[in-house]
């Protein structure tokens, strides 16, 4: 009985903290704002937001890097995955993008920043030997520019590996063996034939993801803090600098700035979906023209060894702030430190503790609440016979979709006003409103491949329901439970945003003191928070990989 | 500062709340603060204070049974704006802002709004012990009266911090328009913190301090007519230095850490600070060579008190109150003076102490890169916060431009 209720609860506590904080940020938008004494509606704010200066550089540098990460994102890692069709080397180099997706994105923006510095890693590398540098040059800028290029590069790094693994994942649902080998059998060469023909079945499989891809390179504030301009700022990072102003007349400006942020990003999304219209047609009217294609052939080889470079940056910049916080010194131009020892991380233990703690406690919460969320949900479907529709998929992408600026900030307003801002409980909520739909996406597929016959067998032998599933299903979606606790435990971890407001800063994560030390603490300490940062949700992963092995190592059947 | 004025005057609106002097004796408040956590928002940029953050509060916890939590803020207007906030939400009683590190605007901004607690130090035994003579600032924040609702626990200079291996000290400037000659002679190789920050803001008072016709108008709130006629000199001054600045002054380390990482990578040359201990400590953990030093300016620079202060709406006031007793120690300002632990200069009258205080403060013989007060040269006195808030502001709209 109480199973059905479980899709309306679910969506309940997803969308109630959506529908409240964005009408509590729409509202001062408008100036209407009673607690300051801001009765609306008027304009006012929007002036404001229009008249400050660089408005123009903000709205520019916000969606030119919001869409280059994004069609970049997606060429890189779709050239990767036409080599890897055909290539166990490649196939076999995929496996490396789960430290990748496991860090949080602010630990890989902190770790790339410092690869690519005038005094970074890089840099450091050929120097002197090469560049006869002893000093940093004076003149390079690599980390704000004005163009957003930083800010890209850093994003690229977290959302190539993310749209490989959604690729490899869509691709199981297509006969790319099959597609591949009429392809071949006409004439066409690997690569290209993977464009042509498999990537047009595996694209709508991904759109979704894509979208989530594309509306967060839009309104990232973590990573724009870390490598986008400072000086006019994108505008995710304007609106949250304004919310965090103690000039309440900033509010309904920095309301406005979010709204807009949510504008942008429907525009973005719409602009893309119509987009792909006269780019399909395109496509079909090439591969149906029956080129063989050695120029897109270079250039997919191209788009493929981008991918790996990325790949191997983003693992570069984890390598980096682990050494980090193993140097003790560690100066220009020396490609490696003078002095290796564990003195940072004696001196931060007991300062890092907490956070750590936090961190834990929440990402734990958070997921073991997003999983029984997801089980009942998945439960009830299954016993009722009814699948949700695509309605209900987009509702559960909405969290992933929508700004996290665009709703947090009401967000805090709602709980300043019933008392619950700043406590465990309000992070903990508005984590899962965010590692739900990822725990959803992860263990929706394998629930619903479940073998029906098991089931069936324990129910004739007079097994209930609730026996059936503890005893049956449970244990054999041990391993699917297992990684879809790990993805959520990760997801829980990078949260910024939705850990910054909720908390009222009284809370602190591992992300959000990385984020707040990143702003020039010692490179050390900054290291030892990102190294926690990446292990935290690796050693995640390991143990949802580790575990199943473990428990079913008398059951050969079980075993992956 | 037109829209500060709004929101002042939009609380003003709001009901104002009531004001006492805090008249209870200190047992009793250590008493009541017993088993209270006090909420400690405390701008967390440097690793060094926020490791003595940590320890205040494994001390107070042994011995008063106050816990301390450390709210780590990137900008001290976090804790204002949270202040501000629950006042406008109605919550005069058990705000979660407990003590704040603060002065300045920020100072005022509260202050002038009632937003704190007190007076409070007539309740603290050991502010009998802070020197009020000699070092006004402890008892007058950037002109603005103390009047007790703030507590001083360090002091602060502005001083240069360089890498003598690398640059002769003899070829530094050490005035203002000397500042311009030799970023001329070395482009690329001075910065100063964005000017949002309140050590760029600072970097920029420094040099208005030499420029202005007149330095004693700065004591004065900083109005259109004065504003303009006093900095005239000063953006003649940075528009000609701008494109000497690194990164051509089109970008700026957001914080005094991010510039003294730079000036650790050996981007630029000597790097703004107000911390006069700034070498020493930076020395003593790894992130300066040896041989870093600090310099000041030959007409002396800008110093000031940094407090704490108590939230009028502090839901733990007595533990705060007992923090910032604490703080006040002699053995607690001799540790936090040690450039090993924090480094900052005391607010202390060592004159006042016992010989066996005093002695705690001596500086240990191997300490490198701690100046003298000879070193130091003279203290000025900070202009009113209001020339601060407006720097600032003409600071972005010359980057907006």
């Amino acid at each position: 009985m109480w199973l059905r209720l479980a899709p309306a609860l679910t969506l309940a506590l997803l969308l109630g903290p959506i529908g409240l904080g964005f009408a509590w940020t729409v509202l001062p938008a408008f100036g209407h704002m009673p607690s300051i004494g801001a009765v609306g509606p008027t304009l006012d704010p929007w002036r404001t937001l229009f008249v400050t200066s660089g408005f123009i550089d903000t709205l520019r540098v916000t969606v030119t890097a919001g869409l280059t990460a994004t069609c970049l994102s997606l060429v890189l890692a779709a050239g990767f995955c036409a080599i890897a069709a055909g290539s166990r080397t490649f196939s076999r180099l995929s496996r490396l993008v789960a430290p990748l997706l496991a860090t949080p994105h602010s630990a890989i923006a902190l770790g790339f920043a410092f690869l690519v510095l005038p005094s970074g890693w890089i840099v450091r590398a050929i120097s002197p030997e090469l560049t006869g540098w002893t000093r940093p040059p004076v003149g390079l800028v690599t980390i704000g520019d004005t163009a957003g290029l930083s800010l890209v590069g850093g994003l690229l790094l977290k959302e190539v590996p993310y749209l490989v693994l959604m690729i490899i994942g869509a691709s199981a649902q297509v006969p790319v063996a099959a597609t591949l080998a009429v392809s071949r059998a006409l004439g066409h060469r690997g690569l290209s034939a993977w464009v042509k023909a498999v990537l047009p079945q595996i694209y709508p499989q991904i759109r979704l993801p894509l979208y989530a891809v594309l509306a967060f390179s839009l309104s990232v504030v973590d990573v724009a803090i870390i490598l986008g301009p400072s000086q006019p700022p994108p505008l995710g990072v304007l609106a949250t600098r304004w919310f965090s102003d103690y000039d309440l007349s900033r509010y309904p400006p920095a309301a406005a700035a979010a709204v807009l942020q949510l504008i942008v990003v429907i525009a973005a999304i719409g602009l893309w979906r119509v987009a792909e219209i006269p780019i399909a047609a395109l496509g079909r009217s090439w591969a149906e023209g029956g080129s063989r294609g050695f120029a897109s052939a270079l250039l997919i080889r191209l788009a493929g060894i981008a991918a790996l470079l990325a790949g191997g940056l983003g693992l570069a910049a984890i390598l980096g702030m682990v050494v980090w916080s193993l140097a003790l010194v560690w100066r220009f131009p020396d490609a490696w430190p003078s002095a290796l020892g564990l003195a940072t991380w004696q001196a931060q233990a007991g300062i890092v503790a907490p956070a750590l703690a936090n961190t834990i406690i929440i990402g734990a919460a958070a997921t073991v609440l997003a999983i029984l969320l997801v089980l009942a949900c998945l439960e009830n479907e299954v016993r009722r016979g009814r699948r949700p529709g695509g309605a209900a998929l987009w509702l559960l992408f909405l969290p992933l979709l929508a700004p996290q600026i665009a709703f947090l900030f009401g967000v805090q307003v709602t709980l300043v006003r019933v008392g619950l801002d700043g406590t465990l409980f309000a992070v903990i909520w508005s984590h899962l409103v965010f590692v739900l739909p990822y725990v959803f996406l992860s263990l929706a597929d394998p629930f619903r491949a479940l073998d029906p016959r098991l089931p069936a067998t324990a129910a004739a032998l007079g097994a209930d329901p609730i026996r059936v599933f503890v005893t049956i299903k449970l244990p054999l979606l041990l391993r699917p439970l297992l990684i879809a606790a790990a993805v959520g435990f990760a997801v829980s971890v990078g949260q910024y945003l939705a850990t910054l407001f909720p908390g009222a800063g009284r809370i602190s994560t591992l992300t959000t003191d990385a984020v707040t030390l990143a702003s020039g603490a010692d490179r050390r300490i900054i290291g030892v928070y990102a190294a926690l940062q990446a292990a935290l949700p690796l050693l995640a992963y390991v143990a949802a990989l580790g575990a199943p092995a473990f428990l079913y190592r008398h059951r050969r059947a079980l075993r992956p | 500062m037109r829209l500060l004025a709004l929101a002042v005057t939009t609380l003003a609106l709001l009901a104002s709340p009531s004001h006492a002097a805090e008249t209870r004796s200190f047992e009793d408040i250590a008493a009541k603060a017993r088993g209270q956590t006090v909420d400690w928002n405390a701008w967390a940029g440097d690793p060094q204070t926020n490791a003595f953050i940590t320890w205040v509060g494994a001390e107070v916890e042994r011995r008063y049974g106050v816990k301390v939590n450390h709210v780590k803020l990137t900008d001290t207007a976090e804790a204002v704006t949270r202040v501000v906030a629950e006042r406008a939400a109605g919550r005069n009683e058990g705000g979660g802002v407990d003590l704040i590190w603060i002065n300045g605007p920020n100072f005022l901004a509260m202050k002038s709004q009632g937003l704190l607690y007190g007076p409070v130090t007539q309740a603290l035994p050991n502010f009998r012990f802070v020197d009020t003579e000699r070092r006004p600032s402890s008892i007058v924040d950037f002109t603005v009266p103390v009047e007790g609702y703030a507590v001083p626990w360090r002091v602060a200079q502005i001083v240069y911090v360089y890498d003598s291996a690398r640059t002769d000290p003899k070829t530094l400037p050490r005035s203002i328009p000397a500042m311009l000659e030799w970023a001329k002679a070395n482009p690329g190789r001075l910065t100063h913190p964005n000017g949002r920050n309140f050590l760029g803001a600072t970097f920029l008072k420094q040099a208005l301090y030499e420029l202005a016709p007149d330095p004693s108008m700065l004591q004065k709130p900083a109005t259109d007519g004065a504003f303009g006629l006093a900095t005239a000199q000063l953006w003649t001054w940075y528009n000609v230095l701008r494109p000497y600045l690194w990164r051509e002054g089109r970008s700026f380390p957001e914080t005094g850490p991010a510039q003294r990482q730079l000036l650790a990578d050996g981007e630029i040359d000597f790097a703004v600070s107000f911390d006069p201990a700034e070498a020493a400590v930076s020395i003593n953990s790894g992130l300066l060579p040896d041989t870093a030093r600090v310099m000041t300016l030959e007409k002396g620079t800008i110093g000031n008190t940094s407090f704490v202060a108590i939230p009028y709406n502090a839901a733990d006031r007595e533990g705060a109150m007992v923090v910032a007793n604490f703080l006040l120690e002699p053995a607690t300002q001799a540790r936090a003076q040690d450039p090993k632990q924090m480094g900052s200069f005391t607010v202390l009258d060592l004159d006042k102490l016992s010989p066996d205080e005093r002695r705690l403060f001596d500086h240990p013989p191997e300490a490198k890169g701690l100046p003298t007060n000879a070193e130091l040269g003279n203290s000025l006195p900070e202009p009113h916060p209001s020339w601060m808030t407006r720097i600032t502001e003409e600071w972005e709209r010359l980057m907006n431009r």
